[in-house]
């Protein structure tokens, strides 16, 4: 037989599996205790996976067991499956992928959350209610339904939009679609109004669904889903770091809706959790671009009265000093505190690896390298953090934007790495810009600034760079991966 | 010859002599500057014994590829450009042959009679001099700039030579040593080069200068900067300053005076454009300095700055010697003629766009039309104004203060409150115990995520995500309940199973991958 464990005791195990989960976030606050809070998450889904397989749940008429026997095979069978896969993928991702892997695991969660509903929409199983509490039961249960559905779909396909805008399989740009704001609306009347005929139709739960309550469940999908692409295809390359982060919060409320559903706290407070994190993610994100959630949801860029294409006065002037690799070896190599400014363009050309060599040759001629990150730098919150780790980089040389933007004064060297907005003066001098008001890092004001680029273009936000025509700032053309080697050959000679 | 009408096929060659001025040391070019020249396609002689001075021998030129030239007369006739360090004296200008080209410093306003001698020679002339400083793109050429900043490290080394003490306070068994105090006045290039200098050497360094805006640079080079205590902004324009008025120059000899007793050294390096030195120091002040003190004048060649100063020497006045030497730069030949000779190449490549080893004085070019003071014999300076994008008018303050500091309003947060309020009452009223129950633990769970995220390294905000994106797949739970819960009639039994198992696999691809890839990401970071 089977052995079984008190319903009392599962309760207690999701209890211990929460307070895990919460150390698990509580131990990301540094470096050194994140790997044991790693392992903390690990132990925490463990027991809530094995309480509730081996679980038992109570009920009005006493303990039930929550899986039967028949069920086992079917879920090992799934989670070794799902679980290769899984450990594949993480093996093999490159980590300048991160953004990718993360956007398509939202996805999934996103798509669990659609079949959990669906599956609880078509159970038949009647409410564990007692019985004066049935019809607004039922009701609020349809509701739940409803809404887990509605937010899993949106997740679903905007996370499958995210994985194609950061895997480049779609184009990075903002794709509108003219009156989008009214299809929008539409679509959220549409969704409100069957809605409310689910919920109407849908009250008699113990019979098998009929197609009359499955075309509103049906048409909410289609249309949720629908959202979730017009919703992240409008969104530019760069914003990728907000709807990454806002897609981390979307799977969180998908989990906690599932968990009202199903009447399940655990799901209810993990949910929340991740939630919270992925809101506070995102609000950071925009808080770094100086921008409004709403306004980058809404997608584009500068969405009122064509701010990003001005160019008129404020269009800097003079000229850009070119500089050789040689040359800025040269400089690297005579300066004693040196800031490197590293952006998207550094994940791009894969160039960290070769940041991290000259950052070693220099730090072992004494001079001091640190390296500024602004919060949006990359894809994804903490992308470049990551790829330095990954290269080797020293953590604590990595610092945050406002960490070391006083700094510069006394630095001799800023080095810019395919990085534009972010370093863009104009965001400070220039309140008529779109960017104006936005935190940059002040690579300017280092006594010598060097800016690695491929081109004069201007970056996401089609702002000229006043940066490029300082007097202190040297422009050094090329693949950043091409011309670091080139720059760490120059030292090493 | 120069000329781009003139389509010639030989490359052009490149003299240079051997600088005649009494006492001067530096050279036109260097050997390492040579090798580029060529490689800019042009041939270079260079006169025997023009780099002596600098100690850069005969053979080093020939090394990487220079003729040597026995004389000077042979050297002029042989050479199409002529690179110079001084003004061509009588004598030189003598050798110079029609369609020549010289580059040199010819400082026309003070050298009206050598600019006709040289237009009648039907020559061109580049003045190193007329260079337009203020075009971002000439100063890799402006020489006056790089062998001022050598003057100016040169005066403190001057300094340090007859002063009789350390400049850095040391604390010795026999005692300690105050650091010297040094007060620079005028804090331009050579003002700036020698605070450095003296900086570097320990002193306590102190400067002024009538332009206000480079306080902060002299902050920034480690001294202490002086200002006169009167209201008037002395930047002339150009980067240059200007004559003050009489009220600021009252307030300005005060200060001098007070300094002049208090420090152990002064370097004086005000000048004024077409103007004779401002007078700074006064007799009286010198005499009131302590014994043992040095002036260095660098303006002794334009009158001095000092009352006292004798260009060209140094003397000792009232115990205090007063250094007025005016080759500081040559002093230091070796350097100066190595950038002089790299200010020179630069100037080079603008006039040799095509490097094909022939020059064109193009007269449209704002950078070459400003330096080009003779053009085949027509004298053709002072340029005309340059049409220099405005410098970036400081922006009126107003206009920066960040444009998101609005006054928070209370209302907004009043609105929100009360909606949520509005909401609370709503579920309370209709919901049933139950999902009370789980609105509780949810509006908790929100607010204990919201603590514990903002406690998490913004560092580490990818494995965050990741991390989160395993855990959300908790809701694998939800699958679990549902795959195979105890039969109850009517159920969709098998059909509802599929999907769930379908929901586990999805959710079970997350929590591996999750856990998997955050701890790789969390293993690469290290002290």
């Amino acid at each position: 037989m089977t052995f079984a464990i008190p319903a009392t005791l599962t309760t207690v195990a999701y209890i211990g599996a929460i307070i895990l989960f919460i150390l698990s976030l509580g131990g990301l606050s540094n470096p050194e205790t994140s790997r044991r809070g790693n392992w903390f998450g690990i132990i925490g889904m463990t027991i809530a996976v094995l309480a509730t397989v081996f679980g038992m749940r109570g009920s009005l008429t006493g303990d039930v067991q929550i899986v039967a026997m028949h069920g086992l095979p079917w879920i090992v069978g799934a989670m070794a499956v799902g679980g290769t896969i899984g450990l594949i993928a993480a093996r093999v991702v490159k980590m300048t992928q991160m953004p990718e892997l993360v956007a398509i695991m939202h996805s999934l969660v996103g798509l669990a959350a659609c079949t959990i509903g669906f599956a609880s929409f078509i159970d038949t199983t009647p409410l564990d209610v007692p019985a004066r509490d049935l019809v607004a039961s039922e009701n609020i249960h349809l509701i739940e339904i409803y809404v887990g559905i509605l937010i899993g779909a949106v997740t679903f396909s905007g996370s499958v939009i995210a994985f194609g805008k950061l895997s480049g399989k779609i184009t990075g740009k903002p794709v509108i679609i003219p009156g989008r704001n009214l299809i929008n609306l539409l679509g959220l009347a549409v969704v409100i109004y069957y809605g409310y005929v689910f919920v109407a139709a849908g009250g008699l739960h113990e019979q098998a669904p009929t197609v009359q309550i499955l075309i509103p469940l049906i048409v909410m999908t289609a249309i949720s889903l629908l959202f979730g692409v017009h919703m992240v295809m409008a969104i530019g390359g760069a914003d990728m770091p907000v709807v990454v982060s806002m897609l981390n919060s979307y799977s969180g409320w998908a989990a906690a809706a599932t968990g009202f559903m199903l009447g399940n706290d655990l799901l209810i407070v993990v949910g929340a959790l991740v939630g919270s994190s992925g809101a506070i993610l995102s609000y950071i994100m925009c808080r770094a671009m100086n921008r409004k959630f709403l306004s980058v949801i809404s997608g584009g860029f500068g969405t009122g009265g064509g701010a990003a294409a001005k160019k008129a006065d404020g269009e800097p002037q003079g000229e850009v000093t070119p500089i050789s690799a040689v040359d800025t070896a040269e400089l690297l190599r005579e300066a004693k505190n040196v800031i490197i400014v590293p952006g998207y363009g550094m994940a791009v050309a894969q160039a960290q690896h070769t940041v991290y060599e000259i950052t070693k040759l220099l730090r072992e001629k004494g001079v001091n390298v640190r390296f500024g990150i602004h919060p949006v730098a990359g894809r994804m919150p903490g992308h470049m953090n990551v790829l330095l780790a990954e290269a080797k980089v020293p953590y604590d040389i990595v610092m945050e934007m406002d960490e070391l933007n006083d700094d510069f004064p006394d630095t001799d060297v800023s080095m810019v790495i395919g990085a534009n907005d972010i370093v863009n003066p104009a965001a400070e001098d220039d309140p008529t810009s779109p960017i104006a008001g936005m935190p940059v890092l002040q690579v300017w004001k280092a006594k010598t600034s060097i800016v690695m680029k491929r081109s004069m273009a201007s970056g996401y936000a089609g702002v000229d760079n006043p940066l490029f025509y300082k007097e202190n700032n040297r422009m050094l053309f090329g693949d950043a991966k091409k011309m670091l080697d080139e720059v760490l050959t120059a030292l090493k000679a | 010859m120069n000329t781009n009408q003139k389509c010639e096929t030989m490359p052009l060659t490149i003299g240079i002599p051997k600088e005649t001025f009494s006492g001067e040391k530096r050279v036109a070019t260097v050997p390492d500057v040579v090798a580029k020249l060529i490689k800019l396609g042009f041939s270079v002689t260079v006169e025997s014994g023009a780099g002596f001075g600098a100690s850069f021998y005969d053979d080093a030129y020939e090394a990487v590829g220079a003729k040597i030239a026995k004389t000077a007369a042979e050297l002029w006739s042989s050479s199409d450009v002529v690179f110079k360090v001084n003004p061509p004296t009588e004598a030189e200008v003598a050798l110079m042959h029609a369609g020549q080209t010289l580059i040199d410093f010819i400082w026309p306003a003070q050298n009206p009679e050598l600019m006709k001698a040289l237009a009648a020679k039907k020559v061109t002339v580049l003045a190193m001099d007329a260079v337009p400083r203020l075009l971002s793109r000439a100063q890799k050429m402006d020489a006056l700039t790089s062998m001022s900043g050598i003057s100016g490290y040169r005066a403190v080394i001057e300094a340090a030579n007859v002063f009789g003490r350390y400049f850095n306070g040391q604390i010795t068994a026999a005692g300690k040593i105050p650091p010297a105090k040094v007060f620079i006045a005028g804090a331009g290039v050579a003002g700036l080069a020698a605070i450095g200098t003296a900086v570097g050497l320990g002193a306590i360094v102190r400067a002024n200068d009538t332009r206000a805006e480079v306080a902060d640079q002299v902050k920034s080079m480690g001294a202490e900067f002086v200002p006169v205590d009167y209201q008037e902004e002395g930047s002339g324009g150009g980067g240059y300053a200007k004559v003050m008025s009489e009220g600021f120059q009252k307030a300005q000899r005060e200060m001098y005076a007070k300094q002049a007793k208090d420090v152990d050294i002064i370097i004086t390096t005000a000048l004024i454009p077409g103007r004779p030195a401002p007078r700074l120091i006064t007799a009286e002040m010198v005499q009131s300095m302590k014994p043992g003190s040095v002036i260095v004048d660098m303006a002794a060649e334009r009158g001095g700055n000092c009352e006292l100063t004798e260009a060209g020497k140094a003397v000792v006045k009232h115990g205090v010697t007063i250094v007025g030497y005016t080759d500081l730069a040559s002093r230091l030949a070796k350097q100066s003629s190595t950038l002089y000779a790299t200010n020179l190449l630069r100037l080079t490549e603008e006039l040799c766009k095509a490097k094909d080893g022939n020059i064109v004085v193009n007269m449209e070019d704002d950078a070459i039309r400003g330096f080009t003071v003779i053009k085949d014999g027509e004298i053709t300076w002072p340029a005309p104004p340059l049409k220099l994008p405005a410098p970036p008018a400081p922006k009126p303050a107003a206009a920066v203060v960040k444009p998101e500091e609005k006054k928070k309003s209370g209302v907004g947060t009043a609105v929100m409150m009360l909606v949520a309020a509005v909401l609370f009452a709503l579920i309370g009223l209709t919901a049933p115990a139950a999902f009370i129950g789980h609105f509780t633990v949810f509006v908790l769970a929100v607010f204990v995520g919201y603590m514990v995220v903002w406690n998490v390294t913004p560092a580490l905000h990818t494995p965050l995500m990741s991390v989160t994106n395993a855990i959300s797949s908790i809701i694998t739970i939800g699958a679990l309940l549902q795959v195979a819960p105890p039969h109850v009639a009517g159920r969709l039994d098998f059909t509802i199973l599929i999907i769930a198992v379908v929901g586990i696999a999805l959710t079970s691809i997350n929590t591996f991958g999750g856990f998997a890839v955050t701890r790789r990401m969390l293993m690469m970071f290290h002290k």
